[in-house]
């Protein structure tokens, strides 16, 4: 899937995620920001990673501010991100999800 | 997740649904039925990223036992069809759909539910429909609503738009919301569905609630929708039964057996014949109590 633009969802507010992503060449980069990095960092980033995987999406700059997002916000984050970067949103890719 | 036709729905508390940190503690609350919202608390431009998340929420996160309701957007937006998609794929229990105003829009809906279930293998009829009344065409046209398909959950009254509609606004005596408010439930009770009433938004105002809540109660409404999880033990209330209720729904349910024993037809209590309604409603008593943990599996009373 090809990133026309920058794709940003999700919030700053308690328990949410703001995932932004961008186009990249080197895989799926994850900057992430997260109070719990130390302990959840790396099952933070495998949820983005997965689900941009899923979705076909292989080569990403992605900046991802957590404030304590579950696992089903983060993903639903990523695609929420991944399809307006692909400006794909008006067809939801369920399936990503489940 | 599967839709039940009958269970108790004193609470309808709404979330919004593109807040993680609401959708994820809704279930706290001991609220009966939860309305997530994809349609008026999610702005245009996220109802994108709220549809996903409320399709992940409803698939991963533990409710508690609670009904999952989800009003979507109206069938006069881009965002209805992908929508009911979503849910019906999410396996939602029930699709509310706001503003409406005729059978024929609940047909729609059912058809696109069942288009949506065949693509994606979802159990035909497994997912529940309720109506949001919030207009004056929308009142006048409720008992065809009602009666529009046998998936039909229940109706509920939608104050705000609906006193706009009528050019008035809301008042703490509720007199401009009474017809709506009669006919709705007429249809609701004459279609053997479900009512409640619309949201009481003032929190400050305890003692309206309070009162509002007594009245829609004594009309016979089965619920009421809540913004606010500090109102459902306020609901709760409300609609419990109080123990002399509990004590005398008992005597009929035992009148009941020691006719069956007896072999006896009639039933009486107290000198007094036992019919129909009043075994139903006994019914009704034992099933809130149950529900609310006033009354043990033996049927002793255990409230306060």
């Amino acid at each position: 899937m090809e990133i026309k633009t920058v794709g940003v969802a999700g919030t700053l507010e308690s328990s949410d995620i703001q995932i932004m992503i961008s186009a990249g060449q080197n895989g799926i980069e994850v900057d992430l920001d997260s109070e719990v990095a130390k302990s959840y960092g790396d099952q933070i980033k495998k949820v983005i990673t997965e689900t941009l995987n899923k979705f076909g999406i292989t080569n990403a700059k992605v900046k991802a501010t957590d404030k304590g997002a579950l696992d089903c916000v983060i993903a639903a984050r990523t695609l929420a991100a991944a399809q307006r970067a692909t400006e794909t949103n008006d067809e939801p890719r369920l399936e990503v999800l489940q | 997740m599967t839709y039940v036709k009958n269970r108790l729905r004193r609470t309808m508390m709404f979330v919004p649904g593109n807040n993680p940190a609401m959708v994820k503690d809704a279930g706290i609350y001991g609220a009966d039925s939860i309305m997530l919202d994809l349609e008026d608390a999610v702005s245009l431009t996220e109802k994108d990223a709220a549809r996903m998340l409320v399709f992940n929420a409803i698939k991963t996160v533990d409710f508690g036992g609670a009904e999952i309701v989800v009003r979507i957007n109206g069938q006069d937006t881009p965002f209805y069809d992908e929508d009911v998609k979503a849910m019906v794929r999410a396996g939602v229990d029930v699709i509310r759909l706001p503003k409406t105003e005729s059978a024929a829009m609940i047909k729609k809906l059912v058809a696109d539910m069942e288009n949506a279930e065949e693509q994606y293998g979802v159990e035909k009829g497994s997912i529940g429909v309720m109506a949001a009344i919030e207009s004056a065409k929308g009142v006048l046209n409720a008992p065809e609503i009602a009666t529009a398909t046998p998936l039909m959950m229940g109706l509920a009254v939608s104050g705000e738009d609906y006193t706009a509609d009528m050019h008035t606004h809301r008042y703490p005596d509720g007199r401009e919301l009474e017809f709506a408010r009669n006919l709705v439930l007429q249809a609701a009770r004459a279609a053997d569905v479900y009512a409640f009433d619309t949201v009481f938004s003032n929190m400050n105002d305890t003692e309206g609630f309070y009162r509002e809540t007594k009245y829609i109660y004594e009309l016979g409404y089965d619920g009421k929708s809540l913004v606010n999880p500090r109102q459902i033990p306020m609901v709760n209330k409300v609609f419990n039964p109080t123990k002399e209720e509990i004590e005398n729904a008992l005597s009929v349910q035992n009148a009941i057996q020691e006719a069956k024993a007896k072999g006896s037809g009639v039933i009486s209590m107290n000198g007094k014949m036992v019919d129909k309604p009043v075994v139903e409603k006994a019914n009704r008593v034992i099933e809130t109590a149950k529900a609310s943990n006033l009354i043990d599996e033996e049927g002793n009373y255990i409230g306060e």
